[in-house]
């Protein structure tokens, strides 16, 4: 059942008065199972931060229609829409935390603001914290906490209310790697744990890589390619979702990188795409073997997604030249991704 | 020093006159400020309570009022001191004025200084389902509390510098104190005395401010 529904959503706005008329979303429509882990990955401009306002009608659309569970969000006015949003949490890449109370107090706002009892307030805010593992700290200030510490208490706020659906706005952006991690392992562990939806959005692939299930790649107010986080980036099909990857992993060589090896490797210059199945490397040596051909990997990356094999090498291929046809032809027929670089 | 010691008793009646009108205008030409600077805020385009009308409204208001320099001020709200308070002389007289210009003043610098509270908290607040009213009591003020108090505090000190301009006017207070008793009769040591009285209670005023607004900032 999906838990979050984007049906043909367009934002636009003018900038200034009468100022260009600018597109943020361009008919985006996606959907958020129950119970997953969404990531929208795009280069900063690409409308992600619009979309996720979206979800929780802190924006409106000026066309398409919005579903969280059984509520059009587009349909509601802004009294019931409060109503909404205590069932969904959100946290922010400045954390936005209230310097005005203590780390307790900002827990316990959403609760105030539902109307929960002090009694009943305080145990679940004790019981938040301790999740997020800074019971001893609930009676300081925000700016006495790392950053890492900031968003753990933006994270125990946004589950104050127990919603079912968590935003994250770049929630990891304005931390450094560690606590990027120790924070992305928060997030998986709401997901696992509390059985909460979360949809984030990020520029980096290492967050979609370390918590989401399936992803959309945005480029220019659009959906490139949405799929399983493995799909998208071991087989992009948009230049978007490629160049997320090449980015990230770096494997493939760059025209520049071809003509230096070309400098220095005077046979042909082949890529291939690793293929997570047992035996690929194996059985692409002795197809090169059978056919006479030495092959020699002069460049390239295997990584991991999900638990699975991604990446390429890059081989210099030497032997008679009859010989490296048919090996190419013959790993082409068995539906290896290769490319002959050129130059 | 002699003729000021024999009028001590009306000195010390003008220092509680000045702690009267500068206390009464303080406290309600602050309330009234607030409740202005409130609506500046919310009302502005894209805050919380958008409404281009009042805020226009209000903005002009505010915006024609407040260059007015004091005793000009004084003068031409004569009419509505007349209706509202029934005299447009002394003590009460000039704490009304005190209070209305007081008023005006506060709304722009509670205006100014909730505008600088960060925008991320007050969508914090709203994702959290929160009501405009409640965020703008209970998240925008505390914000923005350290601020605010600092802005009291200046107009605190200009509501004094005005209390003794109404001194012309008859208003009583030190400013009286000083012209009838002092520069009236050539006599410096009443004007310097005066003078420092009033150095006195602006540094205290401060001083406070400054020690609140420390204790709201944590710094």
């Amino acid at each position: 059942m999906s838990h979050v529904r984007l049906s043909q959503v367009t934002k636009s706005f003018t900038r200034g008065r009468n100022g260009p008329r600018v597109v943020a979303l361009d008919d985006v429509s996606l959907e958020v199972a129950k119970g997953e882990v969404f990531g929208v990955i795009g280069h900063s401009g690409a409308g992600k931060s619009t979309l996720i306002r979206l979800i929780n009608g802190l924006e409106t659309p000026t066309s398409g229609q919005v579903h969280v569970g059984d509520h059009e969000i587009t349909a509601l006015s802004e009294r019931d829409l409060r109503g909404v949003r205590q069932d969904i949490g959100m946290i922010f890449q400045q954390f936005n935390l209230f310097r005005s109370r203590t780390i307790a107090g900002n827990v316990a706002y959403p609760l105030k603001v539902a109307g929960v009892a002090k009694a009943e307030r305080d145990r679940r805010v004790a019981r938040l914290l301790d999740f997020v593992g800074l019971l001893d700290r609930a009676h300081d200030h925000p700016e006495q906490l790392s950053g890492g510490q900031k968003q753990r208490v933006g994270i125990a706020r946004a589950l104050a209310t127990e919603p079912s659906l968590l935003l994250a706005d770049e929630a990891t952006s304005a931390l450094d790697p560690k606590t990027t991690a120790e924070v992305l392992d928060l997030l998986s562990r709401v997901n696992r744990e509390l059985g909460v939806t979360i949809v984030l959005i990020t520029h980096e692939l290492d967050v979609i890589r370390a918590v989401a299930g399936r992803v959309a790649v945005m480029d220019g107010g659009r959906i490139a390619e949405t799929g399983t986080v493995y799909d998208v980036f071991a087989h992009p099909r948009s230049t978007a979702a490629a160049d997320f990857v090449r980015g990230a992993l770096r494997d493939r060589p760059s025209p520049e990188t071809v003509a230096r090896l070309r400098r220095t490797h005077s046979g042909r210059i082949v890529t291939v795409g690793v293929q997570d199945r047992t035996g690929f490397q194996t059985a692409l040596a002795r197809t090169f073997l059978e056919h006479g051909v030495a092959a020699g990997v002069i460049f390239g990356g295997v990584g991991e997604l999900q638990e699975r094999a991604v990446g390429s090498l890059t081989f210099e291929l030497t032997g008679p030249a009859e010989g490296i046809d048919a090996a190419l032809a013959t790993l082409r027929a068995d539906g290896v991704d290769l490319t002959e670089e050129e130059g | 020093m002699d003729e000021f010691l024999t009028n001590l008793p009306e000195f010390r009646a003008a220092i509680w006159q000045t702690f009267y009108m500068v206390g009464i205008s303080v406290v309600l030409g602050g309330l009234l400020g607030l409740a202005l600077g409130l609506v500046l805020y919310a009302t502005r385009p894209g805050s919380l309570m958008s409404n281009r009308a009042v805020f226009v409204g209000v903005n002009i208001l505010v915006n024609v009022v407040r260059p007015i320099p004091f005793v000009i001020f004084l003068m031409a709200i004569q009419p509505l001191m007349k209706a509202m308070i029934g005299t447009t002389i002394g003590t009460d007289a000039v704490t009304f004025a005190l209070t209305l210009a007081a008023a005006f003043a506060v709304s722009r610098v509670i205006e100014q200084t909730l505008i600088a509270v960060d925008p991320g908290v007050v969508e914090a607040a709203r994702a959290a389902g929160a009501r405009p009213l409640s965020i703008l009591l209970t998240v925008v003020v505390p914000e923005a509390l350290g601020p605010v108090i600092l802005g009291y505090t200046f107009i605190f000190v200009a509501v004094v510098d005005m209390s003794a301009q109404a001194g012309l006017f008859g208003g009583g207070g030190l400013g009286s104190f000083a012209i009838t008793h002092g520069s009236q009769r050539y006599n410096w040591v009443v004007v310097y005395i005066t003078v420092a009285v009033i150095i006195l209670i602006v540094q205290a005023g401060q001083f406070a401010g400054n020690a609140l607004a420390r204790r709201a900032l944590r710094r």
